[in-house]
């Protein structure tokens, strides 16, 4: 069945590049704040070795990555082989293994527009905060959050749309199964393989549109925000 | 109130012990680095590699290493830059503080506050479109809100060109006056102590070096202010008589007048006087003869020879009230000055506080 000219199938793929994609980065942005927070104000010097680990998924090719985690989350991987002995399932070819993929891929796309935040509130305003009888919690609500949301912005964007457009680390830990893990971006690659230019443009044109969408909608945001923000 | 701290950071120790007067302003005074800053840090909180001793209103703040979170002490802080939160209007910075406080434990009122700062007119801005001297109005006022038991301000004025410093502090004046809290005032200005100051710590290299009230501090010649180019005594009196005619007015300091330029001030009021060092000469008889207009008799408590070369430092009593003078050492000699001698004190300038 055709919908807008697309199959029904690549729709499907499309629903489940935009639930890895949010899934992944709300999942990054809850657990990405602690270590980017700890790697803004750290006196230590295990910072440079963690700083180095996390910009790893930069450089390294997609393939790289997917491999070492279909190794680590597979039937008899360290990960994966724990989970089958205790009655569990690995996570290989999974829609969570999926998750952890993307996390893993995209981690300095979250990470560093956070430090970057949280370096340039510096302590001040939490230290006033805390003068002023907020407790940390409060505190962060209350004045690092709408501070730096710039910073969460910048991090949001940038991981949902960079899931958006995944395709080695999702290749070879999620293979191509539809409904389960066949994302947009490998439902083209498979539309193009069997010479089927006609799907692949439709599927294409829907990625560019909502990609194009999202950075401009951020770029309008920010310039809104840039009277009141300091972050970024 | 004692107060006690410790502190080790790189090469620097801060060891500082004073006491804290219940009410009125204590100024830290000291060059930068001398850990004035981080004292008052320690005192809110903030350093938690603080060792020391503070206890404020009947609580334990600071026991050894045992530290009052931060937002759990009653205190209100300034720091030397307004740090007002920029997402948040002018009213919303206020109204941080004063809501985390208990109602029950209100006794700052919130109109008085505005208007005790003028802060009235602001409440809808943002800090972004405040004047400095503004935004440290804003950031004093939000501190007062928080009703504190313990004010700390970290040199409030250090940050503001002299317009702004002009506006602020008379506010400051005004609050010395109406708040029955004690206050620690950081500052390396002499002219902020001498207007603000009712005690005087003095600190050096992470160590109090003494402390008292301000007037006695400023006069002591074993310490380092006496000796500065610019150092001056504190007199306090209370204005008795204003000479319309002349534009003059007279002040009753320890039994003595002192006449000075007009001033607005009511007949009755306490007024504070500074006097440099360098504007007191001596003679041995009343200069009657003089353009000099004030004359006060007073008694050589002590002489100390001055940094710089030829020139002596001279205490002169005033009743209880201590004058400095410098003269040079050639003049000590021909006048054979030592303690305890009577003489006249030709005062050729005065500044009214």
């Amino acid at each position: 069945m055709m919908i807008a000219g697309i199959a029904e199938t690549d729709w499907i793929a499309l629903l489940l590049t935009l639930r890895l994609a949010l899934t992944s980065t709300l999942l990054l942005l809850v657990l990405c704040v602690p270590l980017a927070w700890w790697l803004a104000f750290t006196p230590s010097r295990a910072k440079v070795l963690i700083e180095a680990l996390v910009a790893l998924p930069l450089v390294l090719p997609p393939t790289v990555i997917g491999f070492y985690l279909l190794i680590l989350l597979g039937p008899r991987g360290a990960i994966g082989g724990a989970l089958e002995s205790i009655g569990l399932t690995h996570l290989a070819f999974s829609f969570t293994g999926l998750v952890i993929g993307s996390m893993v891929y995209s981690l300095p796309f979250v990470v560093q527009p956070l430090q970057n935040a949280f370096q340039s509130l510096g302590s001040r305003p939490l230290e006033a905060a805390a003068t002023l009888r907020a407790g940390p919690v409060d505190r962060f609500l209350s004045v690092v959050l709408p501070l730096t949301r710039r910073g969460f912005l910048t991090a949001f964007v940038l991981s949902f749309a960079h899931t958006l457009g995944e395709f080695g680390v999702l290749l070879m830990i999620g293979g191509s199964i539809p409904g389960q893990t066949q994302v947009a971006s490998i439902a083209i690659y498979n539309h193009v393989e069997a010479l089927d230019y006609g799907a692949a443009h439709g599927l294409s044109l829907v990625l560019l549109v909502l990609a194009f969408s999202l950075l401009l909608a951020v770029y309008a945001l920010n310039r809104r925000f840039r009277l009141v923000g300091v972050a970024q | 109130m004692k107060v006690r701290f410790q502190l080790k950071r790189g090469g620097f120790t801060l060891d500082a012990a004073f006491d804290l007067a219940e009410r009125g302003i204590t100024a830290v005074f000291g060059r930068s680095g001398c850990g004035k800053t981080s004292l008052l840090r320690c005192m809110a909180g903030l350093e938690p590699d603080a060792w020391g001793q503070l206890d404020v209103a009947g609580e334990v703040w600071q026991a050894g290493v045992q530290s009052l979170a931060t937002h759990r002490r009653s205190l209100g802080y300034v720091f030397q830059e307004a740090s007002l939160f920029a997402h948040l209007t002018v009213e919303r910075n206020l109204r941080y503080g004063w809501r985390r406080v208990a109602p029950s434990h209100r006794r700052v009122e919130w109109q008085t506050t505005i208007e005790l700062l003028g802060l009235g007119p602001l409440l809808n801005r943002y800090p972004d479109q405040l004047s400095g001297g503004q935004r440290q109005r804003v950031a004093l006022g939000r501190a007062l809100l928080t009703s504190p038991d313990l004010l700390l301000m970290d040199e409030p004025l250090a940050s503001l060109d002299s317009d702004s410093k002009a506006e602020i502090l008379p506010y400051l004046e005004q609050l010395h006056r109406s708040l029955a809290l004690p206050v620690v005032y950081v500052s390396h200005s002499q002219e902020e102590v001498l207007r603000l100051a009712d005690q005087l710590v003095l600190m050096d290299d992470g160590r109090v070096l003494t402390q008292g009230p301000v007037a006695r501090v400023l006069t002591r010649l074993d310490m380092p202010l006496a000796h500065q180019q610019g150092a001056q005594a504190l007199l306090e009196g209370v204005v008795t008589h204003q000479d319309e005619a002349d534009h003059l007015t007279e002040v009753v300091c320890e039994g003595q007048s002192v006449w000075v330029s007009q001033l607005s001030q009511a007949r009755g009021t306490r007024v504070r006087l500074s006097v440099a060092a360098r504007d007191v000469t001596i003679s041995l008889v009343p200069a009657t003869d003089s353009s000099v207009l004030n004359c006060l008799e007073v008694q050589i408590e002590a002489l100390e020879s001055d940094p710089h070369p030829g020139h002596v430092l001279i205490a002169l009593k005033l009743g209880k009230q201590v004058l400095l003078s410098r003269i040079t050492e050639r003049s000590r000699r021909q006048l054979a000055l030592k303690p305890g001698d009577r003489v006249h004190a030709l005062i050729k300038g005065i500044a009214v506080h």
